[in-house]
């Protein structure tokens, strides 16, 4: 089968074969091709960014992403859990917002500074 | 008395903070950096995808992530920021350039001797690609809907069609898909994509969203509020073809169908425009054909990568700082290039690394880019494939070439 590489903007189109318990990878320009093809036929991963609300002036929400990966199915179940968490104080940017969501292991963290007057 | 700065930089986004970081590490250097928005970072504040910084830092951070570094690194240089500040007018004056802004303390009269520009790029409109039909609300550009959900937390609509698959589209796309709304397709007038690839398998594939090409939207419908857009399919000159008409019913419509390069302020200084680029005309330390005026970032041409607008606008702020008496050589372009920057050669200045963006005019595949001096190859590259949406950059040495009465030509041909 076809798959796409989405790890960097290179894109590479990949050639996926499963046969006998293995999968076989080509076309990728680099290992991390092969190693996307696996997990994405596994177990797909993703990183998110999204954003959460606040009661900060001049935030009415502040952008945030996972610090690494989650199962591509737990996407949805992630946007329901932020539209839960409202940031009552000003917070500078890598703050966790929510911790090791759905025992990944994963954090969500706040990426701008808001401790930067926005009004 | 007004207060003089040597430099004087209009845009606080990548491009302006590059180029006022850069140039005030000159010793003695005294910069002003005028922004309009509250905060610094341009429109990288609401780019909070990631995917940012892959080049210059190795990493991939969220447009916000990518700005902040760049502020921190400002907050310790002596640069003057100024936020809130427009600027209204700007010419040629006793002591360099007159510059007024209006900002919170009211009128403001500044002069200096160097100005850069790094005002990025508009959006093109609904009116820009003649799309007919009612004045009704709920029409809304990529950037401003990106706005609203990003910044303000404010959904758009509820049922969305998007024109344009560039990458902001598809990520117009995807963002709006995971706060609630149900983008129910994405349509491109041109027969293939214009986005990178993995934005259409991780914006759209993942979601489900249909995407439709050589499609175009030819009229929306809306007493007050939209109601619905005409779907019509193009042909091979992206021409709407009678009879493919389908009413697709939508409360909002989002367009990502390109950026036009912020000039405004460049005309009123009579710097000569790019038509194929519609940014300022420039050498290879991005000074404009007006002496002493610079342009870097989107003003200059539109980049696929945040990291070459910072560094054009690291060119930018290194070589205002500099006195220069320039000879100005034209570089010609030849076969299938869309444009390629910069448009001229300053031969009195450093060519040991200059630095030159194109892109090709079409897709293309088995392609040797030439560059050469009076007839002689200064440089040659060989491309497996070339793609308009993505630009290209190459570093050039041209010390010890002659080129003060040779012809620089670049050129695109089959291999």
């Amino acid at each position: 089968m076809e798959m796409v590489c989405i790890v960097c903007p290179n894109g590479c189109r990949l050639d996926v074969e499963r046969a006998d318990g293995q999968i076989k990878v080509s076309g990728n320009k680099c290992k991390r091709g092969e190693i996307f093809a696996v997990t994405e036929l596994t177990n797909p991963m993703r990183s998110v960014t999204s954003s959460v609300a606040t009661t900060v002036a001049g935030y009415p929400v502040v952008s945030v992403k996972t610090d690494g990966e989650i199962p591509k199915g737990k996407i949805f179940d992630l946007i329901n859990l932020l539209a839960q968490i409202t940031l009552t104080q000003s917070v500078p940017s890598g703050t966790v917002v929510a911790r090791d969501v759905f025992g990944t292991g994963v954090n969500v963290i706040t990426t701008t500074d808001m401790e930067v007057t926005n009004e | 008395m007004s207060k003089h700065y040597q430099i004087v930089v209009v845009g606080g986004g990548p491009a302006g903070l590059a180029a006022a970081i850069k140039a005030s590490q000159s010793a003695g250097v005294s910069v002003l950096l005028i922004e309009r928005e509250a905060r610094l970072g341009g429109i990288l504040k609401q780019c909070i995808h990631d995917g940012f910084g892959v080049v210059r830092f190795g990493e991939k951070l969220s447009g916000p992530e990518y700005a902040e570094r760049f502020i921190k690194q400002l907050a310790q240089t002596g640069v003057t920021v100024s936020l809130f500040s427009y600027v209204t007018r700007m010419r040629r004056g006793d002591k360099g350039f007159d510059i007024t802004y209006v900002c919170k303390d009211g009128v403001q009269n500044v002069t200096c001797d160097k100005i850069i520009l790094a005002t990025g790029c508009r959006e093109r409109t609904r009116n820009a690609i003649f799309i007919n039909g009612d004045r009704c609300a709920g029409v809304y550009t990529a950037g401003a809907a990106q706005n609203l959900v990003n910044i303000l937390g404010v959904m758009p609509g509820k049922r969305v069609v998007i024109l344009g698959s560039g990458d902001i589209g598809l990520i117009m796309a995807r963002r709006l898909t995971l706060e609630g709304a149900k983008v129910i397709g994405v349509y491109e007038a041109k027969p293939t994509p214009s986005g990178l690839t993995r934005n259409i398998h991780q914006c759209l594939h993942d979601f489900d969203i249909p995407l439709h090409l050589s499609s175009t939207v030819t009229r929306v419908f809306g007493t007050n509020r939209l109601e619905s857009v005409e779907i019509s399919k193009v042909d091979d000159k992206m021409r709407p073809i009678e009879g493919t008409q389908t009413t697709v019913e939508c409360d909002c419509l989002v367009l990502a169908v390109g950026l036009i390069p912020e000039n405004e302020l460049a005309r009123e200084l009579g710097v000569p425009l790019d038509n194929r680029t519609k940014g300022a005309i420039v050498d290879q330390n991005c000074q404009t054909l007006a002496d002493g005026v610079y342009a870097c970032g989107n003003a200059l041409h539109v980049n696929d990568l945040v990291d070459y607008v910072s560094e054009s606008g690291e060119t930018a702020g290194g070589a205002a700082v500099a006195e220069s008496k320039r000879k100005l050589v034209p570089v010609t372009l030849q076969g299938k290039l869309l444009y390629a920057v910069p448009q001229r050669l300053d031969v009195n200045s450093d060519l040991s690394k200059v630095i030159m963006y194109f892109r090709a005019s079409d897709e293309l595949s088995q392609q040797r880019l030439t560059v050469s001096v009076g007839g002689k190859t200064a440089f040659t590259k060989v491309y497996n494939k070339l793609l308009p949406p993505e630009m290209e950059r190459i570093t050039l040495d041209l010390t010890g070439v002659d080129l003060t009465d040779g012809e620089v030509t670049v050129k695109l041909e089959d291999k």
